[in-house]
């Protein structure tokens, strides 16, 4: 295990009764990197993020961050630690305008509504989204809801960014502006945690890939290292080939 | 307290806890189907016991024949509340839970308020059954006929419930709905025929608790609240849509309420049965039976 | 005038347009409570003032409702509860112990805000209907508690002692104005402390649990204590409202402040008029108030139910037709307004 690890999540085990979505899982994050974590449908990468942001307490296993033991502490405090997450389906507050979403989101940094203010109206501006700062969240448009989500994410000030399929469902331009703006966020020095189901895209995008199959980790490396491998192409890749 | 004074407090508590349970077997079918609480659950008992006080004024036969007309009555109120207020409450796109609680208390105004006009706000006691003012003697323990007869007839239901929902189409239809309301539509049940029928089951059961608890309690237009504030309490503590539940925690509650009323002044009656639901909901918010 | 100015220069930056609007909201409240100020001045019918002095003090008790309910999105049937203690706390220490009314009143805040931190430690486990259920279960505890509690003269109630009409004991027999102008003030502090509240941590963070409390904590929010600090405010001032409500109507008994009606009434303005909102519970009561109070003096007569029915079929129209309130209509022009402003 590399010490400059960001997060390790060390034998992680999440049962829902008789159901296990995660087992043994065993990872690190290293500082910096674009990790992308990919698996069919049901791989647990979803769970595994919330174990990671605190919506779930493992079954049995530790999380570490920055080297301190988190895996029993709320969601919150792991937020204002610097973990940060979107939403699969995206969960925007849809009584408040765009940039009060985001305020939400300031204030885990900022003492102040007036600062978490300040903050949001630049996050907006880097994700591209000022223009609509005053419009009510509920009216905006799927991609425009992901960008608010990261955009919510972002100004939690966090230091790992898990990111839940932000790029499912766009058109193939949205999708490249959508990866440009993960760039630029992994440039300003954030981890980058993505889960992702359309590989064409990930994979350029990614310094390395982790493969889950059936709540187990399968493979994880290079993202040209990872789709060689035979157990995930017939896991995952062999899935879809038949599928498709 | 003496043996027989105990089983006097025992058997009242239980008689009218299984009528509580028939009061509140229909609320936790409704919500169990569709995750709506009616507020107007009391105003349905209430109307059901005015029916029957009608009914007799008018025909002059036994509360006891007329039983099945207030039953197809209140059916098809129930019936109408899903058509006419419900289903539109559900189609909300905002504050849904709160627009739920308000339109249904809305209709339980409404209601009340047509009562009123209709029979002013007298209390009225529906005259002559033939099993009025009897009471049976068990050996020193005295109980009243009515009361033993609603009892009977709350079991009966909740036999009669249990093959509905086990052995008809309507009962499995009924219980796919509540299970996975997405996978109803593939399998083509008509999603509003069987909410608008549940309605008039859940509320068809009330009806039938109105017309047994009209042979011996007073009717007045707010008799429902108090009788609706202990069916919400017997439906939480049971398990919201459970309809085992439900008769379970209608017991429960005839009996703690009986054993408070001995302890506790009799206006206090309810501080009992109030102080247990909450120590229940406080330990397990899912109630005894119910799932979350 | 200011605001057409304010409104005409081009916001150089999002923060300074948002601060623009802000200073415009206080503008429009100045002059509308100038403008209810003067009211009793023209209308001296008695009964109209009374209407007027019911209509404020539910819009101020609504509006407190709204922080806990409308704001945080908790749905609170039994407000009558802190209501009561209000009322119970300000007319015992008044009656038994000469103490004015507006010690009272802050007494019964104080004690009110406490109550609503005790009960909402375990209330806040429950969600949806089982809350709701869960604070008609405990409003209806207090009022079989206060009916058989011989101290606060139990099911007797209490009666005040008349005195000459001041400020000090805030008693009026003769001239209603003063009540007017108390109950007006209540509102514009409680509307004040919302308008406050709104640019602040917790007015973002309760909105924030409303809207999704799953998606609230994933970015630092605290949910169980912004419900609690929302209960807290929202409990203290509604005991305020009691305590003026007993000194209004100079004797209370448990029905006539603790029952299940008076929860109704403080979320049903709110309801109607839009929750989570700086003005909803002022318009749901000046629709619901004047509405109630006449139809049951024209139509009622001696409970005819006639009032009760146009009543519920109100509630439910609006429930149905407009779930998020009658000012959402002014927004929903407002926003399309915009959308042509900006292609």
């Amino acid at each position: 295990m590399s010490d400059d690890a960001i997060l390790r999540i060390d034998n992680v085990t999440l049962r829902f009764g008789g159901l296990v979505a995660n087992r043994d899982v065993t990872l690190d994050v290293t500082r910096g990197e674009i990790l992308g974590l990919i698996g069919p449908n049901g791989a647990g990468k979803s769970t595994l993020f919330n174990l990671i942001s605190g919506t779930y307490q493992p079954s049995a296993g530790r999380i570490l961050f920055e080297g301190e033991d988190i895996t029993r502490l709320p969601a919150p405090e792991r937020c204002r630690r610097g973990i940060a997450r979107t939403f699969q389906v995206p969960r925007s507050f849809d009584s408040m305008n765009v940039v009060e979403n985001v305020i939400v989101g300031g204030l885990a940094r900022h003492p102040g509504a007036a600062a978490a203010r300040r903050a949001a109206i630049e996050t907006l501006d880097f994700v591209g989204l000022k223009h609509r700062a005053d419009a009510v969240a509920g009216e905006l448009t799927p991609p425009e809801k992901r960008r608010l989500e990261v955009a919510r994410a972002l100004a939690t000030g966090p230091r790992v960014l898990l990111l839940d399929e932000v790029l499912t469902g766009l058109t193939p331009s949205e999708a490249r502006a959508g990866v440009e703006l993960i760039r630029k966020v992994a440039e300003r020095g954030v981890t980058v945690i993505m889960v992702e189901h359309v590989m064409e895209v990930v994979m350029p995008l990614v310094h390395r890939a982790v493969v889950l199959h059936l709540g187990r980790v399968l493979a994880q490396g290079l993202p040209t290292e990872v789709v060689r491998d035979e157990a995930v192409i017939t896991a995952y890749l062999g899935e879809r080939h038949r599928a498709a | 307290m003496t043996a027989q004074a105990l089983a006097q407090v025992l058997a009242s508590g239980l008689l009218m806890g299984l009528i509580y349970a028939l009061i509140a077997v229909g609320l936790s079918l409704i919500f169990g189907l569709m995750d709506v609480v009616n507020f107007a659950h009391g105003e349905f008992l209430m109307l059901a016991m005015y029916a029957t006080f009608g009914l007799v004024v008018l025909t002059h036969l036994d509360p006891i024949v007329l039983m099945p007309v207030v039953v197809a009555l209140l059916f098809v109120l129930g019936g109408c509340a899903y058509l006419g207020v419900v289903r539109f409450a559900m189609r909300a796109k905002a504050n849904q839970g709160m627009v739920q609680i308000f339109a249904t208390f809305g209709l339980a105004i409404l209601l009340q308020g047509a009562a009123q006009y209709a029979f002013g706000t007298d209390y009225r006691n529906v005259p002559g059954s033939w099993l009025g003012g009897r009471t049976l003697d068990a050996g020193g323990v005295f109980l009243p006929w009515p009361q033993i007869f609603g009892a009977v007839v709350s079991l009966a239901a909740f036999g009669g419930l249990h093959l509905l929902m086990s052995r008809t189409d309507f009962g499995r239809a009924l219980e796919a709905t509540r299970e996975d309301q997405g996978a109803v539509a593939l399998v083509g049940i008509d999603r509003n025929r069987v909410f608008a029928l549940g309605w008039g089951l859940g509320a068809a059961l009330v009806g039938l608790a109105g017309a047994v608890l009209a042979v011996f309690y007073y009717i007045h237009p707010q008799v429902g609240a108090s009788f609706a504030l202990i069916a919400y309490v017997t439906v939480a503590l049971g398990g919201f849509g459970s309809v085992g539940g439900a008769l379970v925690a209608g017991i429960v509650v005839g009996l703690v309420e009986a054993f408070t009323a001995v302890i506790l002044p009799p206006a206090m009656k309810s501080v009992g049965v109030y102080a247990l639901y909450l120590a229940v909901v406080f330990v397990r918010p899912q109630g005894l039976f119910g799932r979350l | 005038m200011t605001s057409t100015t304010l409104a005409a220069v081009p916001a150089a930056s999002p923060e300074a347009g948002f601060a623009a609007r802000r200073r415009r909201k206080l503008l429009v409240a100045a002059v509308v409570f100038a403008a209810i100020a003067a009211l009793p001045y023209g209308i001296t019918d008695v009964y109209l003032q009374n209407v007027l002095i019911l209509t404020l003090m539910y819009a101020a008790l609504s509006q407190s409702w709204n922080i806990l309910g409308g704001y945080c999105g908790q749905i609170s049937l039994g407000h009558a509860l802190y209501f009561g203690i209000g009322a119970y706390a300000t007319s015992v220490l008044f009656v038994n112990y000469g103490i004015v009314a507006w010690g009272g009143m802050l007494v019964g805040g104080v004690l009110s805000a406490l109550v609503a931190l005790a009960l909402g430690w375990p209330c806040f486990r429950l969600a949806g209907h089982y809350f709701s259920i869960a604070t008609i279960v405990i409003a209806e505890i207090g009022l079989l508690l206060v009916h058989n509690w011989d101290f606060v003269g139990g099911a007797m109630g209490i009666q005040w002692p008349f005195n000459p009409d001041s400020w000090w004991t805030l008693q009026f027999a003769r001239d209603k104005v003063p009540y007017v102008h108390f109950a007006l003030g209540l509102f514009a502090v409680v509307w004040f402390v919302t308008y406050l509240i709104e640019d602040s941590r917790w007015g973002y963070w309760w909105r924030a649990v409303k809207d999704d409390a799953q998606a609230a904590e994933s970015l630092g929010v605290e949910v169980f204590r912004s419900k609690m600090a929302a209960a807290a405010v929202s409990a203290f001032f509604t005991a305020i409202g009691g305590g003026f409500y007993a000194a209004y109507v100079s004797y209370i008994d448990p029905e006539s402040v603790m029952s299940f009606r008076f929860s109704l009434l403080f979320a049903l303005p709110a309801v109607l008029g839009g929750i989570g909102t700086l003005w909803g519970a002022l318009v749901g009561a000046a629709i619901l108030i004047p509405l109630t109070e006449i139809s049951r003096s024209y139509l009622g007569g001696t409970g005819s139910g006639i009032d009760l029915m146009l009543y519920g079929v109100l509630v439910m129209a609006i429930a149905l037709a407009r779930p998020e309130g009658i000012l959402s209509l002014f927004r929903r022009t407002r926003s399309a307004r915009n959308q042509e402003a900006t292609p």
